[in-house]
C-alpha cells in the first residue's frame, strides 16, 4: 500500500471493548439488507454474554437455521434463554423474536379500557394497520426496545433493525407512523365528529366536502366507515403513539447507546451506510464505528498480482505446469477481489475518517450455529 | 428465439447483496440487442440504475442510458412514489383543489410511506402503464425490466390486490390493481431470481419460488451471479481440499515461472488453494439445489474489478450466449 492509502487508514473499531463497557446498555445495528446485520447483532450478544455481560438480542426477521440454532423455533415475543452459552463468567443470553402484531396488541390493551381494546382490536382498519401497514414493524421494534430497556433483567440489549427500503426507515418509520396517527388525517378519514382544534376547523371549512368525496372516491366508503369506528374506540390513546416513539427515538440519543452500521463492501450497502452515518451525526446519535462484513482478504507478502498473472502466462505459454499456473491465476483474482474491497472501504473512510471501522474476512460458509457465532464474535474483537 | 418470447415485464428481484440491479441492467441489455427498446425501472429510490450506467441522478422521466450491441436502446427510470401519486390523481380524478388539500393534510405521504399497498400500486402501475404505452399501433418498449424490492419483500409488492383490499375493498385504486395483477400473473411477466452460489440466498431463492409459484405468479430464470471461474481440474480440487497438493510441483512451477518459490509463497498458495476448493464445494452443492428448481439457470462470472458499463455489455452478452434472448 502506499503511503497516502495509508493516510486514509480508519481508526480501528473495538467491539471487545464496546460491549465489555458497562456503561453501554443498548447497542444497535443497522445497515442495508443482506450485509449480515442479524449474524452480527447475535454474535456481538453471545460474545457479551458469555464475557459476563446479561444480554438479549431483538432479532427481527432472521434466518431460518440461524433463528434455530437460537432456540427461535416460535414467534413468541417473550425473550427466552439460549441453550448452549458458556455462562461461566457471570453471564446469560436470551434471545427474542419481535411479532409486531402482538406488540402492537399489547400497547392497544395497555392503554384503553379491556372493553374498548376489545372493539379495536376487532377493527378492521386496526388489523390492517397492525399487520400490514408499513413503518409498524419499525414501530414495534423501537417499542419493543423501550419494553426491554424499562425491565431490570439484562444489562445489555443488542437488537437487528427490520429489512427495510432504507436503514433510515428505522429512525424515521416510527415518527411518521405515530404522527400519522395522532394526525389530522386520521381524524379526518374518521370523519367529523371528533374533530377539534382551529386549523382542523378552517380546512374544515376551506373544503371538506370536496376532501371527503375524494377521498371517498379513491378509498371507498366501506374504509372509511371502519377508520371511523376505530378513531372513535382509540379516543383516549390520541396522542400517546408520538409520544411513544420520541420516547424511544430520545433513549437511542443517550450516550448508553451505541450504533454499530453493518455493511459489506459493495458500493450500494456502503452508500446506505454512508447515509445512516450522516444521519446520525446530524442527530447527535451515538456512533459507535462500522462493521465491513465479507472483505477479501488481502495476504501480506508472497507475490503482487500483476507478477502472478504474467507468470500463470508464461508457464500456460510453455504449456507446462499447469497446476501453478492455475494457482497464480487463482492467487490474482484473491488480490484484485482484496484490492477492490479496500478500494470500496476506502472511498467510505475519505467521506467518514473519523468513523472506526472493523473488518470480518469472507468465511467460507454460513453461520448457523453458536460455534459459528463465536467465531464471528473472534473476528470482530 | 430467447426463453421470454413474448414476456413483456421482466421482474428481476434476489436477496439483498446478489446483484439484482446489475442484473436487471444487463437483461435490459440484452433484451434490447438488435434495434429494440427497453426501459429497466428501479423502485426503492436507491439511484442504483444511475450508478450502474454511470450517469446523473435519474428523476421520475425516462432517460436513455445506453446502446445495446447491434442498435438497441435502453432507457431507465426512477419510480419515485409520490411523482407516481400525484400523476395519478391528476389522470384519473383530476382534482385539482381537493388534490391539493389532499396533499396539505398529509394523504400523499400517508399513501406513499405508511398505508399498506398503496405505494406498491403507484410503483407497479407506473410499470404496467409502461408496458402498454403505445405510439401509434406500436409499443413505444419492447420490453419492461423492473428492478424489484429483494426476494423478502417482493411477493408483497408483487401481490398488491392483496395488499391493497384491506384497505380499498372498491373503487379505482382497487379496479388499478386488478389490472396490474392480471398482468403479473399472466405469461406476459416473468419474476427472475439472482442468487449468489451461497446457503442462505439459495434457499431464499428457493422458497420465494415456492411462494411465487403458490400465488400462480410465473417465475423466470435463476440468475447466478457472480460465479468462481474454475481455476482447478477436479482431481486438483479434491486433492487441494485435502491439503494435498503436491509442493515440489509447484514449486518447480513457480521457478519455471521466474517467480520466487520460496515455501512461504508455496504454503500461501496451498492454502488459497484449499480455501478455493472448499468454496467450490459448497457451491457445487448450493447449484444442485438451484437446478432442482427446474427453471432456466444463467450463469454470470465475477467481475473482480467490479461492475462498468464495459463488463455490464459483456454480462448483457453472457446472458444472450446462454438462451435469455
Amino acid at each position: 500500500m502506499n503511503p497516502a492509502a495509508r493516510a486514509h487508514r480508519p481508526p480501528q473499531f473495538d467491539t471487545a471493548r464496546l460491549i465489555d463497557d458497562r456503561r453501554i446498555r443498548i447497542v444497535v445495528c443497522c445497515g442495508a439488507g443482506g450485509v449480515g446485520k442479524t449474524t452480527t447483532a447475535a454474535a456481538l450478544a453471545l460474545r457479551a454474554a458469555e464475557r459476563g455481560r446479561e444480554a438479549v438480542v431483538l432479532t427481527i426477521d432472521p434466518a431460518r437455521r440461524l433463528a434455530q440454532s437460537m432456540g427461535l423455533s416460535e414467534l413468541d415475543n417473550i425473550p427466552r434463554a439460549v441453550a448452549g452459552v458458556d455462562t461461566s463468567g457471570g453471564g446469560k443470553l436470551d434471545a427474542m423474536m419481535l411479532d409486531m402484531k402482538r406488540t402492537f396488541d399489547e400497547v392497544v390493551e395497555d392503554h384503553t379500557t379491556p372493553e374498548r381494546a376489545k372493539q379495536i382490536l376487532a377493527n378492521p382498519f386496526y388489523q390492517a394497520l397492525s399487520s400490514s401497514f408499513a413503518g409498524t414493524q419499525e414501530y414495534m421494534a423501537m417499542e419493543k426496545l423501550g419494553q426491554l430497556r424499562a425491565r431490570s433483567d439484562w444489562d445489555l440489549i443488542v437488537v437487528d433493525t427490520p429489512p427495510s427500503r432504507s436503514a433510515l426507515d428505522f429512525l424515521d418509520a416510527p415518527e411518521r407512523l405515530g404522527s400519522f396517527l395522532d394526525g389530522r388525517l386520521i381524524r379526518l378519514l374518521g370523519g367529523t365528529a371528533r374533530a377539534g382544534g382551529r386549523t382542523y376547523l378552517k380546512l374544515l371549512h376551506a373544503g371538506f366536502s370536496v376532501v371527503t368525496s375524494a377521498l371517498t372516491k379513491i378509498l371507498g366508503g366501506e374504509l372509511l366507515r371502519d377508520v371511523s369506528t376505530f378513531v372513535n374506540a382509540l379516543d383516549t390513546m390520541f396522542g400517546g403513539f408520538r409520544e411513544r416513539a420520541d420516547q424511544t427515538y430520545a433513549l437511542l440519543k443517550r450516550p448508553e447507546t451505541a450504533f454499530i452500521v453493518v455493511a459489506a463492501p459493495e458500493p450500494d450497502a456502503l452508500r446506505e451506510a454512508s447515509y445512516f452515518v450522516d444521519r446520525l451525526s446530524r442527530d447527535a446519535m451515538p456512533l459507535a464505528g462500522l462493521v465491513l462484513n465479507r472483505v477479501h482478504p488481502s495476504q501480506p507478502g508472497g507475490i503482487g498480482a500483476e507478477q502472478a498473472v504474467a507468470g500463470a502466462e508464461r508457464l500456460e505459454a510453455g504449456g507446462s505446469d499447469e497446476l501453478t499456473a492455475a494457482l497464480l491465476r487463482l492467487h490474482a483474482e484473491r488480490l484484485r477481489l482484496a484490492a477492490r474491497d479496500e478500494r470500496v472501504g476506502e472511498r467510505f473512510t475519505s467521506a467518514h475518517p473519523e468513523v472506526p471501522v472493523t473488518h470480518v474476512p469472507a468465511l467460507v460458509g454460513d453461520v448457523h450455529d453458536l460455534t459459528g457465532l463465536r467465531r464471528i464474535g473472534d473476528l470482530l474483537s | 428465439m430467447g426463453d421470454w418470447e413474448g414476456v413483456r415485464l421482466h421482474v428481476v428481484t434476489g436477496k439483498g447483496g446478489t446483484g439484482k440491479t446489475t442484473v436487471a441492467g444487463a437483461l435490459a441489455m440484452a433484451l434490447a440487442a438488435g434495434g429494440r427498446r427497453v426501459l429497466v425501472a428501479e423502485v426503492e429510490e436507491r439511484q442504483g440504475l444511475a450508478q450502474l450506467f454511470d450517469v446523473p441522478p435519474l428523476g421520475y422521466d425516462e432517460h436513455r442510458v445506453s446502446s445495446a450491441p447491434g442498435g438497441g436502446e435502453v432507457y431507465a427510470l426512477a419510480i419515485q412514489a409520490r411523482e407516481a401519486m400525484h400523476e395519478y390523481l391528476d389522470m384519473f380524478y383530476r382534482l385539482g383543489r381537493a388534490g391539493r388539500a389532499l396533499d396539505k393534510l398529509g394523504f400523499v405521504d400517508f399513501a406513499t410511506t405508511i398505508a399498506p399497498g398503496l405505494r406498491d400500486v403507484l410503483l407497479t402501475g407506473k410499470a404496467y402503464e409502461a408496458t402498454r404505452r403505445r405510439t401509434g399501433d406500436r409499443f413505444v418498449y419492447d420490453a419492461i425490466v423492473l428492478d424489484a424490492p429483494p426476494t423478502g419483500r417482493v411477493l408483497r409488492f408483487l401481490d398488491v390486490t392483496t395488499s391493497v383490499s384491506s384497505l380499498a375493498r372498491v373503487g379505482p385504486i382497487n379496479r388499478q390493481a386488478t389490472s396490474i395483477t392480471e398482468l403479473i400473473h399472466s405469461p406476459r411477466t416473468a419474476v427472475h431470481l439472482v442468487t449468489l452460489l451461497e446457503d442462505m440466498p439459495v434457499q431464499e431463492t428457493a422458497d420465494v419460488v415456492a411462494d411465487l409459484r403458490a400465488a400462480h405468479i410465473p417465475v423466470g430464470a435463476v440468475v447466478v451471479n457472480q460465479v468462481r471461474p474454475a481455476h482447478l481440474k477436479p482431481r486438483e480440487l479434491a486433492a487441494a481440499r485435502r491439503g494435498r497438493l503436491d509442493s515440489d510441483t509447484i514449486a518447480d512451477g513457480l521457478r519455471s515461472a521466474g517467480l520466487p518459490a520460496s515455501d512461504d509463497v508455496v504454503g500461501l498458495l496451498t492454502r488459497e488453494a484449499a480455501d478455493h476448493a472448499e468454496r467450490v464445494a459448497l457451491e457445487r452443492k448450493q447449484r444442485s439445489v438451484v437446478d432442482d428448481l427446474g427453471r432456466p439457470v444463467y450463469e454470470l462470472r465475477r467481475q473482480p474489478d467490479g461492475i462498468d458499463p464495459t463488463a455490464l455489455y459483456e454480462l448483457a452478452e453472457t446472458l444472450t450466449e446462454q438462451g435469455a434472448v
